[in-house]
């Protein structure tokens, strides 16, 4: 155990954190250079297009120092709050994290968040300045930032360059020296801790775990102690580009568990693996089941395609355990799913996964958050609101309650007036407020869940023009003014257009979603009214003028293909859209509401 | 049968509406010309095995050629091609190019139709869409014309911000008195990047109005009908027996060679575009090399083009023809996507002929588009 080290990796995204791994897995010599590719350990397709890092990863690393051998555990964090859970397990799985602070943008939101979990659990910090190579670099600011930040020495902070490899000798040097290696006692019954999962349509469920005490062999019989469940261990081995099978893994190390698990939700990332027979007394602190975020209707684009689209989100859930759906139906949009998502980009990576691997055309509807409203006859009882429909009537709402998170923005000092004028708009409530430096600035606030989700990232970016970054945890239910804003075309409501407002905001809203749905339904032969209420009352509305002509005039030799191609694209489109009564919706428009200030 | 088009990129100035290829910068004709005639010669080999039945001058304004440079190019075309006895040679010409002495001197030339530029009797409109000649001009040129042309078209514009339905009328009125046998109508269309779309956003120009289109499209159908000429084509009406030949080929599917810097040729398989540049097509031209893209058809993109082209015009979308050159495939899909048109009464079916209905013309592109076959 004594050359043993694990450690992850924490920044705020784009810091140069995968760019970094792939520095140390070259200069470990953990690949060779026909395996070399960019951002190696961002394995889906979608992490690499993406530049964020939505699954952990773990890799072993083999490093001769000072003439003896040591094996390195890096344990790479998904880059997203979506994800933080994941984030808080992988970090419990190390004894030391190293701090990546990119030199020209300094500390940001998720350094701070992240720091924040690493420090929880105890680990050795290891700041490093990174992208020193950069002529916009400000090391000297940037170190004071990071002392003010740790109350470290500044000579502990290691300058780095993930581009040029600059620093990363140190880097590794500093991980020997300075992280402790494990503790631990392999004579005690086995309990380690699972920190991912990732399903491999050949093999079933690998679950990826780090031994606390004692060790796992091939073909013990193994328990996960939440879901209670045993299971014979097929195979186990360490994780290095290719998974490398052994007979044991021992206390203090990180490896892999195939037991032919078929379906993801079976593997919770930090529930505890302990031996069947003899089970350890405690489970590994912090355990949670993760509930879901953010919930939306997914339906497909042609009905037809239902049963269809159930085997694609089942599938999708073997390998993305986050991912919850029960079937809902729609007055509008007919037979889909209610989905449960961590977050909003969790959502988008969803929808886009059913288009690229399942081939799958869907309509996501509107999003929200879980409310618990409470009636009259029962004021005690919590009525769950995960759908719009789901509310009940008003003259029965006794109230409702609301999920509230505490935000952390940091953004430069010029741009404090901006930022707070948006927070209060969402219905933020400043709750500290601390100048990290001069220009820097730490905001706090409680929030509505419900309005980070409506477009909150990016006019937070806009308003700070770039400079302000953000993170956010839970802190519980609040109550709440909430009403449900309909949505009628043609004098007939749609379902799956209506959305769960805050009463203050819902005139001001219902009229732009108007307007945002005038602009997105596309003409048809006759007008069509567009209605946004409260109940009965109508508070906004606009018409989409009728198609008079629709034909282009002239169609001579020159103008036939380029007139084709045209009209093919016009009929590509439409294959995206949804028929409801007899107005034509396009797949965008049913997210209308996101987007409302573009 | 086929024909070829020739296109004579040049303009005196700059019509407002115009998104066409030509420059007005004339001092290149004569080179032109010359490359017009190599490339008439250098691809006499892919129409090896066509007849030529239609010779088309088109632009541009190809009213700007003179007589010789004009019998320069149809000479070149009767050596290197299998022309028949009769064929139809149209020249696209703007009033104010055509004097009486012109006219007299056209008549002499093989060039047996001529397609005038009118597009209005008012002055204002002119005006507005900067047209190069006057409402005098326009009416002075027709009297001359008809007396020496018998397969005359008219080309006229409604739609136009300030034109009432009135003075529509009177437009239709008077290029009738001329007793000519085909007229072209098009809606003013605001193409992006030209001066009208400039001058409709900067609010100089009235935007166009689709419900004024609309109505005067009606007016439009409802009075040539009512003198005799058929609506052939969404934009085209002649009297039996004139209707243009060489734009009739277009929708027709049939094969065309086009001649020029932008000009487009068709082989049945394959459409294939010049360069939309004069000096490059001059260029290129010279060393012998065409300047030009292709594209091959396939079934699908034929069967779209079939029904993007068969809904304009009165032959409507044979379902037989469908089956026969697409298959079953093909025509079930036609048949389901139709339905729902047939219901609202915009499309037809006589005689096994799918056709729009006279309240599905000015909807026509956004039908053919829900009948198209898409992967
Ligand atoms: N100049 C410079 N650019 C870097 C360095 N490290 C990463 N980058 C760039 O910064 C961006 C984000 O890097 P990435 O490793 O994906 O960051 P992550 O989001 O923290 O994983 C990429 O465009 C990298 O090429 C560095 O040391 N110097
Ligand atoms: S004369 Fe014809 S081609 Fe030339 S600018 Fe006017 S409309 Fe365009
Ligand atoms: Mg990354």
């Amino acid at each position: 155990m004594k050359h043993i080290r694990n450690f992850c990796i924490i920044a705020h995204i784009d810091h140069g954190k995968s760019t970094l791994a792939d520095r140390l897995l070259d200069s470990t010599g953990s690949v060779t250079d026909r395996e070399k590719q960019d951002q190696l350990l961002d394995s889906m397709d979608l992490e690499r297009e993406r530049g964020i890092t939505i699954k952990s990863h773990a890799i072993q690393m083999d490093y001769n120092y000072k003439g003896e051998q040591y094996v390195l555990n890096l344990i790479d964090t998904p880059g997203h709050v979506d994800f933080s859970y994941e984030v808080s397990r992988s970090i419990a799985a190390c004894e030391g994290a190293l701090l990546i602070v990119d030199a020209a943008q300094s500390i940001q939101a998720q350094t701070i968040s992240n720091l924040y979990l690493a420090l929880e659990n105890d680990l050795e910090i290891i700041p490093v300045l990174n992208k020193v190579d950069l002529p916009s670099a400000n090391p000297e600011e940037v170190t004071d930032d990071i002392v003010d930040l740790l109350g470290c020495d500044p000579s502990e902070i290691i300058h780095a360059s993930g581009k040029t490899g600059f620093g990363v000798d140190n880097i590794l040097a500093a991980v020997i020296e300075r992280i402790p290696p494990p503790k631990g006692n392999v004579d005690e019954p086995l309990q380690a801790l699972i920190f991912d999962s990732v399903y491999n349509p050949f093999r079933g469920v690998e679950t990826y775990f780090r031994v606390i005490n004692g060790s796992i062999k091939k073909n013990q019989q193994i328990k996960f102690i939440a879901t209670g469940k045993t299971y014979n261990a097929d195979e186990v081995g360490t994780l290095r580009l290719k998974q490398f099978p052994r007979t044991e893994i021992k206390a203090g190390d990180v490896g892999y568990l195939i037991t032919g698990i078929k379906e993801a939700k079976e593997v919770k990332v930090g529930d505890t693996i302990t031996d069947a027979k003899e089970p350890t007394k405690n489970p590994i602190s912090g355990f949670e089941d993760v509930k879901p975020m953010v919930f939306a209707g997914i339906y497909p684009v042609d009905t037809e395609d239902y049963e269809e689209l159930r085997a694609s989100m089942e599938k999708l859930q073997l390998n993305d355990a986050s991912l919850v759906f029960v079937p809902e139906s729609s007055a509008a949009l007919g037979f889909g799913f209610r989905c449960g998502f961590l977050g909003m980009l969790h959502m988008e990576i969803i929808q886009e996964r059913l288009e690229r691997e399942f081939d799958m055309t869907v309509i996501t509807t509107v999003p929200n958050v879980s409310y618990h409203a409470f009636t009259h006859k029962n004021p005690d009882a919590i009525v769950i609101v995960n759908n719009p429909s789901d509310l009940p009537d008003p003259s029965t709402l006794n109230r409702v309650e609301e999920p509230y998170i505490k935000a952390t923005i940091i953004t430069k000092s010029d741009f404090v007036g901006n930022v707070m004028s948006l927070c209060i708009e969402k219905r933020g409530m400043i709750t500290n407020q601390t100048y990290l430096t001069p220009e820097r600035v730490e905001l706090n606030f409680d929030m509505p869940l419900a309005e980070i989700v409506f477009d909150f990232y990016d006019r937070l970016k806009t308003v700070s023009k770039g400079y302000a970054s953000f993170d956010y945890s839970p802190i519980g239910m609040r109550v709440s003014k909430l009403v449900r804003v309909d949505i009628l075309l043609n004098s007939q409501p749609v379902d799956a257009l209506s959305a769960l407002i805050h009463a203050d905001n819902a005139q001001n809203i219902g009229k732009k979603m108007c307007e945002k749905l005038k602009e997105l339904i596309p003409r048809q032969q006759f007008d069509i009214p567009i209605q946004a209420a409260i109940g009965a009352k109508i508070i906004s509305r606009e018409t989409i003028k009728a198609l008079r002509k629709d034909v282009t005039a002239k169609c001579y030799g020159g103008d036939i293909s380029r007139k084709r191609k045209l009209l093919e694209k016009q009929k590509k489109g439409k294959k995206r859209m949804r028929q409801v009564g007899n107005v034509e919706i396009p797949q965008q428009a049913f997210m209308a509401v996101l987007k409302l200030n573009d | 049968m086929s024909g070829i088009y020739i296109h004579i990129p040049f303009c005196k100035q700059a019509c407002h509406y115009c998104d066409f290829h030509f420059s007005t910068s004339i001092n290149k004709k004569s080179e032109l010309v010359n490359a017009l005639v190599k490339e008439l010669e250098f691809r006499k080999d892919e129409f090896k095995n066509q007849v030529v039945e239609t010779i088309y001058f088109g632009g541009g304004t190809p009213s700007l050629l003179t007589i010789d440079e004009l019998r320069l190019l149809i000479d070149t075309v009767y050596a290197h091609y299998n022309v028949v006895s009769n064929p139809e040679i149209t020249l696209e010409a703007n009033p104010d190019d055509l004097t009486n002495q012109q006219i007299n001197k056209l008549a002499n030339t093989p060039i047996n139709r001529l397609s005038i530029g009118v597009q209005s009797f008012f002055e204002k409109d002119l005006k507005l869409m900067n047209r190069a000649h006057n409402a005098e001009e326009a009416k002075q040129c027709l009297e001359e014309a008809t007396i020496r042309f018998d397969n005359i078209s008219v080309d006229l514009i409604y739609g136009i911000p300030g034109l009432t339905n009135e003075n529509w009328l009177k437009n239709i009125e008077t290029a009738l008195s001329f007793n000519i046998p085909h007229i072209s109508s098009y809606a003013l269309t605001v193409e992006p990047k030209t001066a009208l779309e400039t001058f409709i956003k900067k609010g100089i120009v009235d935007d166009v109005d689709e419900e004024q289109a609309q109505a005067q499209f009606y007016l439009l159908v409802e009075e040539l009908e009512a003198s005799g000429f058929v609506h052939y084509e969404l934009s085209n009406f002649g009297k039996p027996g004139f209707f243009s030949k060489n734009n009739s080929a277009y929708w027709q599917g049939k094969p065309y060679l086009g001649i020029g810097p932008s000009a487009h040729s068709f082989n049945g398989n394959q459409r294939s575009w010049n360069v939309s540049n004069n000096s490059k097509y001059i260029k290129s031209i010279d060393k012998s090399i065409l300047p030009s893209e292709t594209e091959t058809l396939t079934q699908m993109d034929k069967y779209n083009e079939y029904v993007m082209t068969g809904l304009r015009t009165i032959w409507g979308v044979s379902i037989q023809k469908v089956t026969n050159e697409f298959g079953d495939d093909f025509t079930k899909h036609l048949l389901n996507q139709s339905q729902l048109f047939i219901n609202q009464q915009l499309l037809y079916i006589d005689n096994e002929i799918l056709k729009v209905t006279q309240k599905g013309k000015f909807l026509s592109d956004g039908i053919a588009s829900e009948l198209f076959k898409v992967n």
